[in-house]
């Protein structure tokens, strides 16, 4: 199978463009199974908020409940974490974004706890196009409350108890194209490098971003049958593309042939480049997105990359014609009418 | 006088009154009566008379029997009153039965076709052609049914002596500059007038005379002084679901805060959003009041059950945010235009665990727009969900108020930790730490810009700095520190207005939309029983001391409240144990607002 990333850069320098170091993004000690794929993922976050040179303290990480809402706490401590209600971070993400849409907003999720009990919520946060990078750390199974099928559980995949899946699974992807969402891609756990990619594409973007990864429960869904463990992901793995990154802050020229790398400029700046592999792939297409999507399904194969990528749409926070300071810490003078309007409507209801 | 348009003499003889009158308007919902009402309500409210306007509907768009309430009175007694004085009969659905419940001596003017005079013997009767009335002023068949509602404002003016000019006043305000609506209503009117003078012969039973209580005075409902109190209280995100009776209170917001918080440049200061339902718009205000903004929601008992989850998350992981509740007949959807006080018990410990909630409780619209504000700084001086229980009376009826008073006291924010303060104490501090011994902790908000500044926000177990923890100790710390903050709010939220009469042996306990109903029966115990009775109106949850006072110092207390169950009466019995024989129950509880003879008569029967 061919690499799921472009070559961009050669080597790590020891700080970033902040002057923060690594540890300055490492968050708590993990307390989940090892080898638990959610602790890949956090990594994966750590490292891009690292070269991205985000500034942590500027970030806010919300999730519901399960093992992969408790990840936030292993990421980016220098960030302000929410461990919200089951299935409810959405809401709590919007809230907060509202209150301060100067922050990058994070949200981690699990499979249960998306597509749901929150999936309601899910589908809302997407038709608002709220700025936050939305990670669904997908599994199949309820891990947190001991191995239970989820709605994205495969038909047919089996528990280790046996129990075979008889209901066809949710794509969150394909709901998310569905519903217009601008910014959606699929990774796996276990290709650290695509995920990196897609998180600083994530970062650049300018509205919900919603990323769907395979990231395999050790403990409960990882056997023999599972439809989402690490061998059968990786067997499956199916590239829609190779996909590089160079961020705003980066003039690194990629050595590409012609014609095959489609470049996608970000809100930011940055540039996603996204070199086609078998066939072409127009990732602002919602048709041929939903259309690979569902063939790579019925195939059994796991469609992962930047499955539909829309940067011009405008965000909730556009829409709602909000000023661009923080609403949370505006001073009274702007936030109280004067005396002169409480007068005129007192006059008004005389 | 042509034969039809008679009227009957009732051979009831009634006391003749000035100033003091009921008019009740039934029509057919959607039927656009309620613009006829406001100004019949306006314009007696401009003759300097006190006046209220109770709007009784159904649940439904349009079919269904509606009635509006006009009580005006000289003394200011504008809350409910049962019996009507003064009926209009416009609704062939129901209008025997609006003629069987009058009493003896009342007026009732009606449509003619319904010919309500078939039914008593007793009562004055004015029949009018309305139809062929309203025909005249206008040839459009939709328009002339709109019409025909001015048509009995201009009956009921000649009939009860409002003045024309105030009418033309109040169809101004009400048309808001619409000209040409202006202008046919007023010919409405002004047919109904001349037919009256020509064709009824005069009343004198009950007058409107013009007088000097409402100078200076505002008309409002409850659901937007709290709109106003929220845009002057810097509330910065509002998030709704919409419910009746709450949805007008978010989209006064809505209104208010297009006018008067978008910037120069066209940005608004505030953001609205409204949710999928209500769990999410609790969800938002939380994730809102976290990140350090003035949030609020409004909605009614059934998303107050929605929020239940997240009311516990707030109080528990300490997070600010507003809840109002404009309460109505439960459960489920219950009965969901009519009004009632029955969340006291739901609210106040809303949640799984040991939950204990902050809420408060207004009685009048000036409270409404005074509690909006005072909620907003609560919830960050407390950093906890602030309920404020209104309900659909006070909500979304009438209501003759002073203007309200600008807020003086600046907005408060509560213990927020800056990026200075943080360097300053070298990055040492707890979030969940208490500090002061007030039981208060200190906070950040997301994006302060320091090292130390984050700490990580969750429902489960943690200590002082905010660390998971499953440690016995550390949750003791955490629910009893909480309980602490509880009582320190007793220092904080208003206190009950207590009437202490010297001698009185009996007490009233009331509180929000029962004030007025209240108040009344209060005099009406000593004028016509020559009993002196006391009255605390609560104002918030937790009870402060003034309360266990005032029942300490009464031999028997009634607690006067709109729910079947008497849910105040019982939260009071569980803090007062040692004094719970004392306190009995006054419930109403059928939807329709509160009145003062329903107060009077069963506080009677055990007290007379
Ligand atoms: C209202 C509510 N119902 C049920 C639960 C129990 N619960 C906790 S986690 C979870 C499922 C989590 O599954 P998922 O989101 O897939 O996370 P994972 O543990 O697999 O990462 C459930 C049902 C809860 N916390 N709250
Ligand atoms: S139970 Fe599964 S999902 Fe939960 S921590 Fe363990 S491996 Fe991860
Ligand atoms: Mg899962």
């Amino acid at each position: 199978m061919a690499e799921s990333t472009l070559k961009t850069k050669s080597e790590a320098p020891k700080e970033n463009r902040l002057g923060l170091k690594p540890a300055d993004y490492q968050g708590g000690k993990s307390t989940l199974c090892a080898g638990c794929g959610h602790d890949a993922i956090s990594n994966q976050i750590v490292r891009a908020f690292y070269e991205m040179g985000v500034n942590p303290d500027k970030v806010i990480k919300l999730s519901g409940i399960g093992c992969s809402s408790k990840t936030p706490a292993y990421f980016l401590s220098r960030a302000h974490g929410f461990n919200a209600v089951h299935g409810r971070m959405p809401a709590v993400a919007t809230g907060a974004v509202l209150a301060n849409r100067t922050l990058v907003s994070v949200g981690v999720s699990g499979d249960g706890d998306t597509a749901s009990i929150g999936l309601g919520q899910f589908m809302h946060m997407i038709r608002r196009n709220v700025p936050t990078i939305y990670i669904i750390e997908n599994n199949g199974v309820y891990g947190l409350t001991k191995g239970q099928f989820s709605a994205t559980a495969d038909e047919g995949s089996k528990l280790k108890t046996g129990v075979v899946n008889d209901l066809h699974p949710m794509d969150l992807c394909a709901l998310a194209v569905e519903l217009g969402c601008g910014f959606v891609a699929r990774g796996f756990a276990g290709d650290p490098k695509q995920m990196v990619n897609i998180l600083k594409a994530a970062i650049a973007h300018n509205g919900l971003c919603v990323i769907d990864v395979v990231s395999p429960c050790v403990t409960f869904n990882n056997h023999e049958g599972s439809t989402k463990g690490y061998q059968y992901s990786k067997e499956h793995q199916e590239l829609l593309h190779q996909i590089g990154f160079v961020p705003s802050f980066e003039q690194i020229e990629v050595e590409v042939g012609p014609g095959e790398v489609k470049e996608v400029e970000m809100h930011d700046g940055s540039r996603v480049l996204l070199r086609r592999l078998e066939e072409d792939y127009d990732p602002a297409n919602a048709i041929q997105a939903l259309q690979r999507l569902h063939e790579a399904h019925d195939r059994g194969e796991i469609l992962t990359g930047l499955v539909h990528l829309r940067p011009e749409k405008e965000s909730f926070m556009d829409l709602l014609h909000v000023v661009d300071e923080p609403l949370a810490t505006l001073p009274a003078e702007r936030t109280r009418p004067g005396r002169a309007a409480l007068e005129q409507i007192m006059k008004e209801l005389m | 006088m042509t034969e039809q348009a008679a009227t009957l003499e009732a051979p009831v003889a009634r006391a003749a009154s000035v100033n003091d009158l009921t008019i009740h308007v039934a029509t057919v919902n959607g039927s656009g009566s309620q613009s006829s009402n406001n100004v019949l309500m306006r314009a007696i409210f401009q003759m300097g008379i006190p006046v209220s306007g109770k709007n009784l509907f159904p649940s439904n768009i349009a079919g269904l029997p509606t009635w509006f309430t006009i009580r005006a009175n000289k003394d200011g007694w504008v809350g409910r009153k049962k019996e009507v004085d003064f009926m209009i009969c416009m609704n062939a659905q129901t209008a025997k039965d609006d003629v069987m419940a009058l009493d003896p001596g009342a007026i009732c003017m009606y449509d003619e076709p319904l010919n309500c005079a078939q039914y008593r013997d007793d009562l004055r009767f004015y029949p009018v052609p309305f139809a062929k009335l309203a025909a005249e002023v206008s040839d459009d068949s939709r328009l002339r049914k709109l019409l025909t509602n001015m048509v009995y404002v201009g009956v009921a003016a000649e009939l009860l002596g409002i003045e024309r000019a105030e009418l033309e006043v109040a169809l101004d305000k009400q048309f808001k500059g619409k000209k040409k609506a202006a202008e046919l209503n007023v010919a409405a009117i002004d047919k109904g007038l001349e037919f009256a003078k020509a064709n009824l012969s005069p009343q004198s039973l009950f007058r409107l005379e013009r007088m000097n209580e409402t100078a200076g005075k505002i008309i409002i409902d409850g659901n937007s002084a709290a709109a106003l109190g929220a845009v002057f209280g810097g509330v910065t995100v509002v998030t709704w679901y919409p419910i009746t009776p709450s949805s007008s209170l978010c989209e006064a917001i809505i209104g208010y805060a297009k006018r008067f918080r978008v910037e120069p440049d066209g940005k608004a200061t505030f953001a609205i959003v409204q949710a999928e339902d209500e769990l999410a718009a609790v969800g938002m205000v939380l994730g809102a009041g976290w990140a350090g903004a003035r949030s609020m929601t409004a909605t009614s008992g059934p998303g107050i059950s929605l929020m239940s989850e997240f009311a516990g998350l707030g109080y528990f992981a300490e997070i600010p945010g507003v809840i109002w509740d404009i309460q109505r007949v439960g459960p489920s959807t219950g009965l969901p235009t009519r009004t009632a006080q029955g969340d006291i018990l739901e609210v106040a410990t809303l949640s799984h665990g040991d939950t204990q909630h902050i809420a408060l409780i207004p009685g009048s619209v000036a409270e409404c727009f005074e509690f909006a504000i005072q909620a907003l700084d609560l919830a960050e001086i407390f950093q906890t969900p602030i309920f404020v229980l209104s309900d659909l009376d006070l909500g979304m009826n009438n209501w003759m108020s002073e203007p309200f008073a600008y807020p003086e006291a600046p907005i408060r924010r509560g213990k927020v930790l800056s990026q200075e303060k943080l360097e300053e104490l070298k990055g040492q501090w707890g979030r969940y730490a208490d500090v002061d011994g007030d039981g208060i902790p200190y906070r950040t908000l997301p994006g302060t810009e320091h090292p130390m500044a984050s700490y990580f926000t969750r429902g489960s177990g943690h200590d002082a700095q905010a660390r998971y923890s499953e440690r016995p100790a550390d949750y003791v710390a955490t629910v009893d520190r909480l309980k602490k903050k509880y009582a320190t709010a007793k220092q904080y939220v208003p206190r009950p207005e207590v009437d202490r009469k010297p001698g009185a042996k009996i007490g009233y306990i009331a509180f929000g939309s029962s004030h007025l109903a209240t108040l009344e029966s209060q005099q009406q115990m000593k004028r016509e029983k020559g009993i002196d009775v006391s009255y605390l109106r609560l104002r918030a949850l937790p009870f402060t001391d003034e309360v266990f006072e005032f029942i300490r110092t009464h031999d028997r207390i009634y607690v006067i409240e709109q729910n079947r169950d008497g849910q105040m009466c019982d939260l009071l019995r569980l803090e007062l144990a040692e004094e719970a024989l004392k306190l009995r129950k006054v419930l109403h509880y059928d939807g329709l607002p509160i009145d003062a003879r329903f107060v009077t008569d069963v506080v009677c029967e055990l007290e007379c």
